[in-house]
């Protein structure tokens, strides 16, 4: 359920929602960090569950001494008025069981927070490609067909890939061969994708094939891909620091390297 | 994955397959997964006294709740303050998971979770925990817990166990330099912790992150103290460091000077005995 983190709730109607799939190699998750520390957003109001793990930690953005002590939990919601944007963090995993479950609530959180649209970052096993998906750019996008109502003419002038149906039944070459939608490694993306459809509530969903290890690069590829639709940063690529890292990126691989090994 | 020096670690993804569950399941599926999941249930035991207040839309009047999560927070509070024969035990958790030893008919005095009430100061509540509480019980432990005590006017004070190998830093840490403590606390906790806070990119899970997400959303003033120790067992240096956290509460809670050996010997030879590497 959200709670707003100040007294009077925050005011999210007409909104577009960016929000993370807790998928491979947490790229999505990582682009929303890029999100909130560069846009300077500021935090509205938590989604409280028993769907996520619980953790805690300081604040994840700080930049300064000052703010540095401040509680951050697992699921938080931020936004940019200026910008229309609202974005949702989720900084833990779903409990295995209890996915489903956690969808139900953040379709019906969109529902009634009236955002305009919803976009799933997201991100799918390289390995598990098929020959025609290992052919040119890693991006792929999804459209509820409400969605796609309204943004069509923009994502065509974007020239964006759309993720492929494959065979249901790889190896069988009937004419009328069933095919389905498969996003293996990106958690719930696939089934918000379908409930948002029959729901026919507007979303999007843009996905990266990656593999886990060092995904830094990876997340700007995503934002990046994201930005060149929402505009949310003007020309990026020309400086292409201008996203900026925050600290809680420090120490990705491990604690610092004991002097006595040299 | 490969790391920067060329060995390779063994990687789980985060990412859940999204076939398992729109898998179909037949109904003796069904019924195993549905028992599974009642034996899950976290469940309260009060003593009468309170189990009827609560019965009645009374929540427990409380002040100060300290809770120790892990063998040295819970055994610290045990050789310091439980020793002062003040305290009554109000009640117990039972929480059943993977990790519980299968015990048959485990009465309430042996249970890992257990609550105290002091006895001149009721309002003042104590909890020991060294029972495994997983993932999925976390959340439901703390919302019945939270649900029996009175909001206003609540301090919590967690206190919590934690490997110094969770522990990231930039610089080496050497071993003289634990067992160390850290602090998180929720925005309305008003204080001044005894500790440095938590740094960046460190993160606290388990009960204390499970206590602390509550405390956030409704506004309960909490403080958690993870203590980071290099010992696994209880031992009487890392419960030592606890000592400061509780020592500001002063008032409510009496801390013993000295810890009470006899309890002590009973934790710590217990598991000596384990140990039987070098015999």
């Amino acid at each position: 359920m959200f709670i707003s983190s100040e007294n009077a709730p925050p005011s999210l109607k007409d909104f577009t929602l960016v929000m993370p799939a807790v998928a491979v190699g947490n790229v999505a998750q990582l682009a929303v960090d890029l999100l909130v520390s560069t846009l300077n957003m500021k935090l509205v109001g938590y989604i409280h569950t028993d769907c996520l793990i619980p953790m805690a930690g300081n604040n994840p953005y700080s930049t300064c001494r000052e703010d540095a002590e401040e509680l951050h939990t697992p699921a938080e919601v931020y936004t940019a008025p200026e910008l229309k944007l609202a974005v949702l963090q989720i900084r833990a995993p779903i409990i295995q069981k209890k996915s489903k479950k956690f969808r139900q609530l953040i379709v019906s959180w969109i529902k009634t927070s009236g955002f305009s649209r919803t976009v799933i970052l997201s991100s799918s096993h390289a390995y598990q490609r098929d020959d025609q998906q290992m052919k040119g750019t890693p991006l792929r996008y999804l459209v509820t067909p409400s969605l796609l109502k309204v943004s069509a003419d923009a994502l065509k002038e974007l020239g964006w890939r759309e993720m492929e149906q494959l065979p249901a039944f790889p190896g069988l070459t009937e004419a009328n061969a069933e095919s389905r939608l498969s996003i293996p490694g990106g958690g719930i993306t696939k089934g918000l994708y379908t409930d948002s459809c029959a729901e026919d509530l507007p979303l999007a969903v843009i996905l990266l094939f990656c593999s886990e290890g060092d995904n830094i690069p990876d997340a700007f590829t995503l934002v990046n891909h994201l930005n060149d639709w929402l505009h949310l940063l003007d020309n990026p690529s020309q400086e292409p620091n201008k996203w900026k890292i925050p600290p809680s990126w420090s120490l990705l691989f491990g604690s610092g390297i004991p002097p006595a090994m040299f | 994955m490969a790391t920067f020096f060329g060995e390779v670690l063994s990687v789980y993804s985060r990412a859940v397959e999204e076939d398992d569950e729109e898998l179909e399941e037949n109904e003796e599926d069904e019924q195993i997964r549905r028992e599974l999941e009642e034996k899950r249930e976290v469940h309260l035991h009060w003593i009468p006294e309170v189990s009827d207040s609560l019965k009645s839309g009374n929540k427990l009047p409380c002040s100060e709740f300290v809770l120790a999560v892990g063998h040295n927070a819970a055994r610290f509070l045990s050789v310091y303050v439980l020793t002062s024969a003040n305290w009554d035990k109000v009640g117990h958790a039972s929480v059943w998971n993977e990790r519980s030893r299968a015990v048959a008919g485990q009465t309430s005095k042996e249970s890992a979770c257990v609550f105290y009430r002091h006895k001149e100061n009721p309002t003042v509540l104590m909890c020991q925990v060294t029972s495994h509480i997983a993932e999925d019980q976390l959340f439901q432990w703390t919302e019945k817990v939270f649900d029996c005590l009175q909001h206003r006017e609540l301090n919590v004070t967690v206190l919590s166990d934690s490997s110094v190998a969770d522990y990231k830093t930039a610089d080496y840490l050497c071993t003289s330099a634990t067992p160390f403590l850290r602090s998180l606390h929720t925005g309305t906790f008003s204080g001044k912790p005894v500790c440095q806070s938590l740094e960046q990119p460190n993160i606290v899970t388990g009960l204390s992150a499970a206590v602390l997400n509550h405390c956030q959303v409704h506004r309960i003033a909490t403080v958690v103290y993870q203590c980071y120790s290099d010992i696994l067992g209880p031992d009487s240096v890392t419960m030592e460091t606890y000592k400061p956290a509780l020592t500001k509460l002063g008032k409510s809670i009496q801390l013993a000077s000295s810890p009470n050996t006899d309890v002590l010997r009973k934790f710590i030879q217990t598991t000596e005995i384990q140990s039987n590497l070098y015999i």
